[in-house]
């Protein structure tokens, strides 16, 4: 009998696990199945560029099914919790699957009403968002623009900076920049996490005006006085607040107990196996592991946590390849340049000078994204 | 001289800037002149205490290390 693998997610990860566990089991060996609560694989680094109009949402959406090979099933439903014992997974509908293999992929989640007063505060971090802050950018005429960081992990951690970076360029296509102020709020004393990359981008936020506050990690909103307020203790004036929310693990994880207080999961960070329950792996943002919520660090754990199930599932020893760590993002500086990010466990980042072709190198991925990454055919 | 610790934090395994930001939700819970100790294992956290120390004026009073553990003691600023 075949193998049930059961793959909770069909985001970056969980896509490509299912296609190369697919693939690579000899015939019968595995059955896959993604449990994904929307059938909808949504392409999240577009999310940004929706922000300042630069991207049609409905280029950033395809259905899962077209993505999955034939012989994986995909299954429309909200797993609503896991037990890792009898070995099932609970679904919305009712219906309840056995696994002999479970993946976790389900992500993380954003939730602005952590933060005190910031309920209808902007971000670009769920297409929603990105829709409404371009629909409060094309009304904006000027006064200060403030974009803040209100909860350590969140996805994509440049991505404040790139922001920063494309609402420049907008504002000054649309020849308002000079009436307006752009305050870009770090929760260290630098732009970025990163002190290399915080080093290349700092005199760029400089030269287009961008001003930089260190050490301001938003704590709480005064929608009414229009003031956002630091643990610092710091109080800033805005019109116009673009926050990047508290991010959590989904709800099917808190409720099965399988991950920490926010929800991460506790995975060895080379093998990507539960630390606790057996058959169990996860890959990318719902990990616990400290590195960069991102596509690219699921992409990269992927093709581990197939091959450890497909191990697993032949009755095999663990394979030798494990997660390196590695970390690849692109910066966007704006006016058309950007410039990388890579690292992994054993290298420190590095990034070169922003150019042309890194803003061109990430324009091509976002475009060729569909036809090259969830089927696993970027290594 | 005795010195009394309010608070203590377990940082280790947090990397860069989980560190800081736990630390400064903590510090925004103590009294003025009560200390909290932090214990960290991410390297970038000895710049990173000693400049939130001199940018939010909490005296940073102790940084060391012992193994690969770094200690650090902050002292809440008086109002």
């Amino acid at each position: 009998m075949a193998a049930e693998v059961v793959i909770l997610g069909g985001g970056v990860g969980g896509t490509i696990v299912a296609n190369l566990v697919a693939k690579k089991s000899s015939s019968g060996k595995a059955h896959v199945t993604v449990v994904d609560a929307t059938g909808t694989h949504v392409y999240q680094p577009g999310f940004l560029y929706v922000a300042v109009g630069k991207e049609q949402p409905s280029s950033l959406q395809r259905d899962e099914t077209s993505l999955l090979r034939n012989d994986v099933t995909l299954v429309v439903d909200r797993a609503v919790r896991v037990d890792p014992v009898a070995r099932t997974v609970q679904l919305e509908s009712g219906r309840t699957l056995r696994y002999d293999q479970l993946l976790l992929a389900t992500g993380s989640r954003t939730v602005m009403d952590e933060v005190p007063g910031a309920k209808d505060v902007h971000d670009f971090y769920t297409m929603e968002g990105a829709i409404r802050l371009f629909e409060a950018l094309k009304g904006f005429e000027g006064g200060i623009i403030v974009i803040g960081v209100a909860g350590i992990p969140y996805k994509c951690p440049p991505a404040p900076v790139e922001f920063a970076f494309l609402l420049d360029d907008y504002l000054r296509a649309r020849g308002i920049r000079e009436k307006a102020q752009i305050k870009l709020l770090s929760p260290l004393n630098r732009a970025f996490t990163i002190e290399a990359t915080s080093k290349l981008v700092q005199p760029i936020l400089a030269e287009r005006g961008i001003e930089l506050t260190g050490f301001f990690n938003v704590e709480s909103v005064d929608p009414v006085a229009k003031t956002v307020s630091s643990l610092e203790g710091e109080t800033m004036d805005y019109d116009l607040l673009v926050l990047v929310p508290p991010h959590r693990g989904q709800k099917v994880i808190e409720l099965s107990v399988l991950g920490d207080e926010r929800g991460w999961v506790p995975v060895d960070k080379n093998t990507l196996k539960h630390t606790t329950f057996e058959h169990i792996w996860a890959v990318g943002d719902t990990t616990n592991i400290p590195i960069s919520k991102s596509g690219s660090v699921a992409h990269y754990e992927a093709s581990v946590a197939a091959d450890a199930i497909l191990a697993e599932v032949k009755g095999e020893a663990p394979p030798k390849h494990t997660y390196d760590g590695k970390v690849m993002c692109f910066l966007e500086t704006g006016q058309g340049e950007a410039t990388t990010i890579q690292f992994d466990y054993d290298h420190p980042p590095v990034s070169p000078t922003p150019a042309r072709r890194w803003h061109w190198a990430k324009a091509l991925f976002n475009k060729t994204y569909w036809h090259t990454v969830p089927q696993g055919r970027l290594p | 001289m005795s010195i009394t610790i309010a608070k203590s934090l377990d940082l280790k395994g947090l990397s860069c800037p989980l560190p800081i930001i736990k630390t400064a939700k903590a510090m925004k819970e103590l009294a003025p002149g009560e200390l909290l100790e932090a214990f960290a294992t991410d390297p970038g956290s000895v710049p990173d205490f000693k400049a939130w120390a001199q940018s939010t004026g909490n005296p940073l009073v102790e940084s060391s290390q012992e193994g690969a553990v770094f200690h650090f003691v902050l002292k809440k600023k008086e109002i």
